[in-house]
């Protein structure tokens, strides 16, 4: 009946032909819905394959590590014990403490000089800088974060060294200090990158409130936009952790790479990562030192997985406050 | 229109034009905004009120492209001299938003604000400050309601009552005038009654200049009313002169709803 009243009301297209179409059209599927169900599949695949992989490296090195956690190690002495000698023939020790002592202290200096960095320049790019200065700085960023780790080594080898030889008057320069400068460099760019989208992601008009009841730019940005901020650039300092606790190539070219409980920043030391980079491709696949390798793996996985979790779940904080 | 001394003036502007980069968006504004009472500033969108009433506390120059040319006078002062002190301005002059924006941070810590930035220099226990916390709370009718919680986020209260602390946390430094833009567009119509009386209560003590959309509002909130369009004063006179005689023919054509 009311499709009669439409009929009779349009002058244009005979009425049989009318009908045929809106009968048939409910059930039509055209390219675009192929188009669309394919891209969905897609998309799909790619963005399980991400969990997928990210479960199979982990069962993987729990695998190859699994031998050696159920058989030979003794888990007091892994963790407590600072001589890591696998190669030793009568008897062989795997202590992971002066490795883990090596990367924390490294880590530690490095963050003490990239936090400060890191926020001074974010808080300078998204607060004060205007205008060109601003764009310049935020490609020159993005352009330092992504100055391969090999390239940190050789700085850290060929100019650090002799300078920190000269300067403090030591023997060696490869040291905590060395590594803990390189990778305070490293990690501070993209330190600066994540803590400048933070403060970018707080609302302009509590500025603007701020200003107009005549709050200095640094009272508005010390007063109002940090403590807005907080959540932000707490996952931007625990991303630049998890950075330090990973990186490898740049500690195992600047510590010295020499098993040391650390007492001062003038030692050297090395790190955990550096161990497996420097002895997995020496030793017997199967073998317990190989197997020690990968627990140490499963180690520097789960801290930086706690570490990277605990960020994700800081700056998620910031959204919903 | 009697010429009373210049003295009973809050804001003296003359000759003010303006602009965004080459966009011109005042042209000769000459207006006297009388002590004490509240003004109200209506015209269609575009037609510069915002944009006067964002030049009084100078906050439009937030954007960086904006040029003014002319004097506005606070309390006898040129606030436009290039000597003059953008945080003094904003001190004497504060300014409600049109949508409420109240700070991320506590109830409390939102009212003294201003208090702590401004009053740093006098002495001020814990004592006095919960004594300006609590006056300004009065002085908007929201203390009974948030007495107990002081210390969580202004930003979980209700619409209204986050436009109610805004205007609170502007008294503690005890401004000449307050500016509002359209305070009540982003409120429920209770919100808007309510926010209304609160600013009718606040007359006498502040002279407070108000944009808004509603003429409604404009005519029963209002003890005088300036009408702009294209950027410039149309009209200026006591609301009910203003909406029963209006004097110009552009006047008479928005308040009758021909365009706006």
């Amino acid at each position: 009946m009311a499709n009669d009243i439409a009929e009779g009301a349009s002058p244009a297209g005979g009425p049989a032909q009318r009908g045929r179409i809106q009968a048939t059209d409910f059930d039509r599927r055209d390219a675009d819905w192929y188009i669309d169900q394919g891209i969905q599949l897609l998309v799909f695949i790619g963005g399980i394959s991400a969990i997928v992989f990210i479960i199979g490296i982990f069962v993987f090195i729990t695998k190859e590590g699994f031998g050696f956690i159920f058989g030979e190690m003794d888990f007091g002495q892994f963790f407590t014990s600072p001589r890591w000698r696998p190669t030793s023939e009568y008897n062989p020790t795997y202590g992971i403490l002066a490795l883990v002592a090596g990367t924390a202290s490294v880590t530690g200096l490095a963050m003490l000089i990239a936090i400060p960095f890191s926020l001074g320049a974010a808080i300078y790019i998204a607060e004060f800088a205007t205008g060109k200065t601003r764009e310049y700085l935020k490609i020159l960023v993005e352009l330092l974060a992504a100055i391969p780790s090999i390239v940190w080594g050789f700085i850290g080898l060929t100019i650090m060294n002799p300078l920190i030889i000269k300067i403090f008057d030591v023997p060696i320069g490869l040291t905590v200090l060395n590594a803990g400068v390189i990778l305070g460099l490293m990690a501070a760019p993209i330190m600066t990158s994540i803590a400048e989208d933070a403060l970018k992601a707080v609302p302009d008009r509590y500025r603007e409130a701020a200003e107009a009841m005549g709050a200095t730019h640094w009272q508005v940005t010390i007063k109002v936009v940090l403590p807005a901020a907080r959540n932000g650039l707490l996952g931007a300092v625990l991303l630049g952790v998890g950075r330090g606790f990973g990186e490898t190539m740049a500690v195992l070219m600047a510590t010295g790479h020499a098993i040391n409980l650390p007492s001062s920043i003038f030692d050297s030391v090395r790190a955990l990562t550096a161990t497996i980079a420097a002895e997995l491709g020496e030793t017997a696949v199967g073998s317990n030192h190989y197997m020690a390798l990968f627990t140490i793996g499963i180690f520097l996985f789960v801290v930086t997985f706690v570490i990277n979790l605990t960020a994700d779940l800081v700056v998620r904080g910031v959204r919903k406050g | 229109m009697n010429s009373p001394a210049r003295d009973d003036y809050a804001v003296h502007t003359v000759m003010l034009n303006l602009w965004y980069g080459t966009f011109q968006a005042l042209f000769d504004i000459n207006l006297d905004v009388k002590k004490g009472i509240i003004t109200s500033l209506i015209g269609p969108s575009g037609c510069g009120k915002s944009t006067y009433l964002r030049s009084v506390n100078r906050i439009n120059e937030r954007l960086g492209y904006v040029r003014t040319e002319g004097t506005i006078e606070v309390l006898g002062k040129n606030i436009l001299d290039a000597n003059v002190e953008i945080l003094q301005v904003r001190k004497q002059i504060g300014m409600v938003f049109q949508r409420p924006n109240p700070l991320p941070l506590s109830i409390r810590d939102n009212i003294l604000f201003g208090h702590n930035i401004h009053m740093r220099g006098q002495k001020s226990s814990k004592f006095d400050r919960e004594d300006v916390v609590e006056s300004a709370l009065r002085r908007v009718l929201l203390w009974d309601k948030v007495k107990d919680r002081l210390q969580r986020k202004a930003t979980e209260l209700s619409l209204e009552e986050q436009q109610k602390l805004c205007i609170a946390r502007l008294l503690p430094v005890k401004p000449a005038v307050l500016l509002m833009d359209e305070p009540c567009s982003a409120l429920d119509p209770k919100g808007t009654e309510a926010v209304e009386e609160l600013i009718w209560e606040l007359r006498g003590d502040f002279t407070i200049l108000i944009v808004t959309h509603n003429m409604a509002q404009a005519r029963r909130a209002s003890e005088e009313c300036i009408f702009m369009l294209m950027g410039k004063v149309i009209e200026h006179g006591a609301t009910e002169e203003v909406f029963l005689t209006p004097r110009q023919s552009e006047t008479a054509d928005y308040i009758e709803g021909r365009y706006g």
